[in-house]
């Protein structure tokens, strides 16, 4: 019969109060662990997607959207930029590597980036199944995209204009899937990706379609369309929310406006049909730079935003804005599950407490029966330490099984990767934290324990 | 009272290698005060096997005299010997392990821990005396006093004279050399009373142990083998 076995029963014999105890502090150990694991996925989420990517070069716009559009695709692209400065910015001395993306069009909902290898190795991403794409109009497609569209290697598809599910179908000419890449846990999971080649070619094959006459009279000279003329061509009226560009401008029918007026903003339909296609005249929707020194994080962005409609946007930087502006409401939630946790203890307190006041006699008899006092001291804390347990464990176990649980389901109807059988740092100080707190609350009703006056409990019982 | 040649503070752990033992209890000139009363008691002294009814009215210091015995309280003069062991200077650790392993108390109110097994009851009680925990004898112990079935119940599901019983059981399991019972028939209708003293002094004897019976229960005064009234002590 040892003293944890005493405190046990002596737990179990009113569960009331113990259950509440026990209840109270899981509640409070669940929300901030919910929060940490949350916060260190997000953070992981944000951190992987990210992958090393210093800088996003884009149309001018909101530098937010060009993050959330170039790295999460997330958001729509703010415009397209000429395909000159990929080349301008690769050859920069301060630039690592630059990776175009060209985006516009997707598949059941996924969007079909055209890029290059490149892309690919900055997620490490491999085929799993198939090989990269070699060939105009190969395409391979993320794990999640294969497991939700039924695409495996060897399909056609035909993507869609826009990042929902148009009808405006490319139907004229289908990719080819020949590879599946692995998961990765990243964006790129939800990627069909191809050669930007294959998408200036997609859009001049369907651009020869929706306008065979304008190319006909195209396609007998070569860069006849003056850049600098207001296109008044019946594709506005016609695809006025679905621009031939691979940009979705339909989403921002004020920067349409202003792009239909850049001068460079309608090459990439003008040289359609030109056998003699102008690589500078091409355009993508953004770069994705790596810088080979950190140095070039103040200079490079002052010298791109320097050109004209060019910006560039760092993900670090846009961020940590945008979770400060999140991050008020996890501080608040962080104030609330404090709040709990000390609740927690409270009643940890009051339970072993107003047990103490009961249990005094038994207390005084346990000292006749040989007991020291420092082992009652030690009966209580045990209780104490007892309830905490099980609260934390109970806490951590629902917490970490209800993120495993949404994680699954989110992997399901989302495709977001959580995890709920990962550990955060930070949940060892909460631990180690919530014990000391449990002690703590438990140290009271144990001197009071360690104080008791035998001879005068005995009397007056 | 005996009076026993005193050897000067023998090795309580080999208090037998004396030719005669040395008293289980000795009392020599004690005074305490409390409350608004006052106890003295010059000399008393007990040897193994011998039983002994304490008795006075309430207030007389019936329960004082049991605290003093269990090292609870200290007197404020005088000397108390425990198995020749002087406890009024000892430290509360080493008073603590005295009382834990020499005497076994019976409470009036029998104070069985409610939130385990009678025979947990007992084992706590081989535990906290620091002796051997030894489920078999406790076990024996229960069975012995009618309580061999009963032994996984709770306390607070046995009948006031089964619980009386654990109480004995609990107070000689670790084989004390001093049982202490405060008013153990109060409770008791004459059977039971009769029956719960018969059982103590058996078990105190086949224990070589000492039995100190507080008590103004005039049933069984007379069935103790001594009697040391408080009241010829003021």
């Amino acid at each position: 019969m040892s003293l944890v076995r005493l405190a046990f029963a002596n737990l179990t014999i009113q569960p009331l109060s113990s259950i509440v105890s026990i209840f109270l502090l899981a509640l409070g150990v669940g929300s901030i662990t919910v929060l940490l694991l949350a916060n260190a996925q997000l953070g992981d989420f944000l951190k992987r997607n990210a992958a090393g990517i210093d800088l996003v070069i884009g149309a001018k716009g909101s530098p937010l959207q060009l993050v959330l559009s170039g790295i999460y695709h997330a958001d729509v692209p703010p415009g397209n930029i000429a395909f000159k400065e990929v080349e301008r910015w690769a050859a920069h001395p301060m630039v690592k590597s630059a990776v175009p993306l060209s985006m516009g069009d997707s598949f059941e909902g996924y969007r079909i980036v055209g890029t290059t290898a490149q892309f690919v190795d900055l997620y490490d991403a491999k085929p799993h199944i198939g090989r990269l794409w070699r060939n105009p109009f190969e395409a391979v497609v993320g794990s999640r995209v294969a497991q939700e569209t039924g695409l495996k290697v060897g399909d056609p598809f035909s993507g869609s204009h826009g990042f929902t599910n148009s009808t405006d179908r490319h139907d004229e000419n289908p990719y080819l899937i020949v590879g599946q890449l692995a998961p990765t846990g990243s964006v790129i999971d939800n990627l069909i990706v191809t050669s930007t080649q294959s998408v200036w070619m997609m859009h001049r094959v369907h651009d020869q379609k929706q306008h065979p006459t304008k190319n006909q009279s195209q396609s007998t000279t070569s860069k006849v369309c003056d850049p600098l003329a207001p296109n008044p061509s019946p594709t506005r009226s016609t695809h006025r929310n679905e621009p031939h560009s691979h940009h979705v401008e339909h989403h921002h029918p004020e920067e349409e406006k202003d792009h239909n007026q850049k001068p460079d903003s309608k090459h990439f339909e003008c040289i359609e049909g030109s056998e003699h296609s102008d690589e500078a005249e091409k355009e993508v929707t953004l770069l994705l730079i790596t810088l080979s020194s950190p140095l070039g994080i103040l200079s490079l962005p002052r010298e791109v935003n320097a050109t004209a409609g060019l910006q560039a946007a760092s993900p670090a930087y846009e961020l940590t804005r945008l979770m400060q502006i999140v991050g008020i409401g996890i501080d608040w939630l962080n104030v609330f599950a404090v709040v709990l946790v000390i609740s927690a203890a409270l009643s940890i307190f009051a339970a072993l407490y107003s047990s103490l006041r009961a249990r005094r006699q038994d207390l005084a008899v346990l000292r006749c029966l040989g007991a020291s006092r420092s082992e009652l001291f030690q009966l209580l804390l045990t209780e104490g330490f007892l309830l905490t347990t099980a609260g934390i464990s109970t806490g951590l176990l629902t917490a970490h099984g209800g993120i495993a649980l949404l994680g699954y389901l989110l992997l399901d109807s989302q495709g977001v990767m959580i995890s709920g059988w990962m550990f955060a740092p930070e949940e060892i100080w909460l631990i180690a934290g919530l014990f000391a707190t449990g002690l703590l609350a438990a140290a009271l009703p144990a001197w009071q324990a360690y104080r008791t006056d035998v001879a005068r409990t005995l009397t007056t019982s | 009272m005996s009076k026993t040649g005193q050897s000067k503070v023998p090795s309580l752990s080999n208090p037998m290698h004396t030719d005669k033992a040395p008293p289980v209890v000795a009392i020599k000139d004690i005074t305490f005060a409390y409350d608004t009363a006052r106890l003295g008691i010059e000399s008393f002294e007990l040897a193994p096997k011998e039983t002994v009814a304490v008795l006075g009215p309430s207030g007389s210091g019936k329960t004082t005299l049991m605290h003093l015995l269990t090292g609870l309280l200290r007197p404020d003069t005088g000397s108390i010997q425990i198995h020749g062991t002087e406890i009024t200077t000892l430290s509360e650790a080493s008073i603590d392990r005295i009382r834990g392993q020499h005497v076994g108390i019976i409470f009036q109110n029998l104070h069985l821990i409610p939130s385990i097994s009678i025979l947990n009851n007992l084992l706590l009680a081989q535990r906290m005396a620091r002796v051997a925990i030894d489920s078999h004898h406790a076990q024996h112990l229960l069975a012995q006093l009618g309580l061999g079935e009963l032994s996984h119940r709770r306390p607070g599901e046995l009948s006031q004279g089964q619980a009386q019983r654990a109480a004995i059981a609990r107070a000689v399991v670790h084989r004390p050399s001093l049982i202490i019972a405060d008013e153990p028939t109060s409770a008791l209708d004459d059977t039971h009373a009769r029956e719960a003293i018969t059982l103590l002094k058996t078990l105190t004897v086949n224990n070589g142990a000492a039995l100190i019976v507080v008590t103004h229960d005039e049933r069984i005064r007379n069935q103790l083998g001594r009697q040391f009234d408080l009241r010829a002590m003021k």
